[in-house]
């Protein structure tokens, strides 16, 4: 059976006044892998992540989401699509508690208004009680529901790691997409965040994964693109990409072995 | 609620419907003070709104406000020959405001942080000069003589510009306004609090914190921004219409940039974010200066026996003191948000069980 396909990127352009960052990036993405996307530093990983979540504006190629043309014009129709994704420099709300933070992210997937809120309809109600429930659930989920009323800027590290993946997880997303949610971390982290990433994927999630670290992105993910000066240079198997001459040329800088 | 909490809420609820019979005994100025102090206090949590929950620094606040004055003087008032009542006034004016605020919100979508505080103060100065320049060739404002000889509030039998007996009880003009700011007051302090803990408030309140994250979280940052402006900005529109109708007079004046700051004050140094913080700020700085000048001459007469310091120029002394104190030792305000308060009682919590 031919494994169908969540996402596909075609031609994607983005230029920044004189740099290109981004040369025709056409990519694949089938459902329930973990698809990684590395390259050496300015490859324009994160910009190709900024692009696909609808914070940057591109200047041609499309995205196909589910077999529909995606709409990248602002964030918020990104992720009602079924796109949610965490930052490489975390951002959290500082000063609302964990639980909060993943409340805010069931923003997109509910309906109460200010009325409804001022009045205190039934409905509302209702809606209130779902979301707190359902993010308590993701705090539970990613292993921190011990902090669900510690502020987000209090908690370590990891925790905050974890607590951006909950919020993403609370909009519901088909795609998640991580951008390097291994930085900064030692190796007992990684160890127990790579169990939670594989963990999504059992659960049927598909996940994108922009990672510095190529012993985890090799290990932990099913297919691999490899991005360089805004190009992509490869997209296979992790097995096949380590053992590409382009690959090893870009991240070594010179032929090997010559 | 505990029963401790609900005998609390009563004997505050009797002592401020108390409160006006009391005044009126030591002077019916006092009880024009406490309507004043309110009104700061509603303004106060309409800003809480847009600058504490959203995180949007608004300087022109007092244009709203100016809004919502100018419309109940010009529909109850002999300016026009216009005299309607005052439940299509206030809503008119509440309406005319969010529309304003709406306006201004639009184009600065895009702004924030100092940007958006000098496009905000620049709105306000722009409707007080509208107000004042307004006189023609049509005279619709009367200019800076303003206007005079605006009808008072109107419910029912009760006319706001007499005394009426009541159970043996006087109740004089200001005492009646007292009431009815005590419940435009409850009603926003309600709708403060509900929306505090809603989901638009959480949205409010991700957008303030980080606006990149909220986006991407799948917030509508544009609509959900240009609400906060709305809904801080009918407040204060109403807040307006009450001003005029207890003055009887508006003129461009009372809408001066330093008024926008005396709000902005209000809500930064009781605790931006937190309604009963904002309430306290607001209580303090509009009770102090007129303590201040009711005290200062007399304590000045009895030390040096003449007045060495005029109470205005001291209440701006201390006023600024006070925020550079609050700034200093209390940066999140004199009783910040709650959310850092349950935060310290889940600590508390941990160490008790620890």
């Amino acid at each position: 059976m031919k494994p169908s396909v969540l996402l596909e990127a075609r031609s994607i352009c983005k230029r920044f006044g004189g740099v290109q960052a981004l040369k025709d990036v056409s990519l694949t993405i089938r459902r329930g892998e973990i698809y990684g996307l590395i390259g050496p530093n300015g490859a324009g990983k994160t910009t190709f992540f900024n692009v696909l979540t609808g914070l940057y504006r591109h200047d041609s190629g499309d995205v196909l989401f589910e077999d529909q043309a995606l709409d990248l014009s602002s964030p918020h129709r990104v992720a009602a699509a079924g796109i949610a994704r965490t930052f490489q420099n975390i951002r959290l709300f500082g000063n609302m508690t964990a639980l909060e933070n993943v409340m805010v992210g069931r923003h997109v997937r509910t309906r109460a208004g200010v009325f409804g809120a001022i009045l205190k309809t039934p409905s509302q109600r209702v809606e209130e009680t779902a979301i707190k429930r359902r993010a308590e659930e993701l705090l539970h989920y990613v292993g921190i529901a011990p902090r669900a009323h510690t502020l987000a800027r209090h908690l370590p590290y990891g925790d905050q790691r974890r607590l951006e993946i909950a919020r993403a997880l609370a909009t519901e997303p088909k795609l998640l997409a991580l951008d390097e949610p291994a930085a900064g971390m030692n190796a007992t982290e990684t160890a127990a965040l790579r169990q939670l990433v594989e963990g999504l994927r059992d659960d049927g999630l598909t996940v994108l994964l922009i990672e510095h670290d190529v012993k985890l992105v090799m290990g932990l993910c099913d297919r691999v693109a490899v991005l360089d000066y805004g190009e992509k240079i490869a997209e296979d198997v992790p097995d096949v990409v380590q053992k590409d001459a382009k690959v090893i040329e870009a991240y070594l800088g010179g032929s090997v072995g010559a | 609620m505990s029963a401790k909490k609900t005998t609390g809420l009563v004997l505050v609820a009797i002592a401020l419907l108390a409160l006006p019979l009391i005044l009126t005994q030591v002077g019916t100025a006092w009880v024009r003070i406490a309507n004043l102090a309110i009104l700061f206090v509603f303004l106060s949590l309409g800003l809480n709104i847009v600058v504490g929950m959203a995180g949007l620094l608004d300087l022109g606040y007092v244009a709203f406000y100016a809004v919502g004055a100018y419309t109940w003087a010009l529909l109850a008032s002999p300016h026009f020959s216009i005299h309607l009542p005052f439940w299509v006034i206030l809503p008119t004016g509440a309406l005319l405001a969010c529309l304003a605020g709406a306006v201004l919100g639009a184009p600065t979508l895009r702004l924030r942080g100092d940007y958006l505080a000098i496009v905000t103060l620049g709105f306000g100065e722009i409707v007080r000069i509208f107000m004042n320049n307004l006189s023609a060739p049509f005279n619709i404002t009367n200019g800076p003589k303003g206007i005079t000889r605006i009808d008072g509030m109107q419910l029912g039998p009760l006319n706001f510009v007499r005394t009426d007996t009541l159970f043996g009880l006087d109740f004089t003009g200001p005492a009646k306004y007292y009431y009815v700011l005590l419940l435009l007051l409850l009603g926003v302090i309600v709708v403060n609090l509900r929306l505090q803990d809603s989901r638009i408030g959480r949205a409010w309140v991700a957008i303030r914190e980080d606006e990149v994250a909220a986006k991407a979280a799948g917030i509508n940052t544009r609509n959900v921004k240009l609400l906060a402006f709305a809904m801080g900005a009918s407040f204060g529109g109403i807040a307006g219409g009450m001003f005029a109708a207890m003055q009887g007079f508006v003129s461009p004046e009372s809408f001066i940039l330093q008024e926008s700051i005396m709000i902005l004050s209000m809500v930064v140094l009781g605790g931006m974010g937190n309604v009963w913080g904002v309430i306290a700020g607001a209580l303090l700085l509009s009770f102090v200066p007129e303590l201040l000048r009711y005290t200062v001459e007399p304590a000045q007469q009895a030390v040096f026996g003449r007045l060495l310091v005029e109470p205005e120029v001291l209440r701006m002394l201390i006023f600024g003191i006070a925020l550079v104190l609050t700034m200093r030792f209390r940066p999140a305000g004199l009783w910040p948000e709650t959310r850092h308060r349950r935060e310290m009682n889940e600590r508390k919590d941990r160490t008790a069980r620890a």
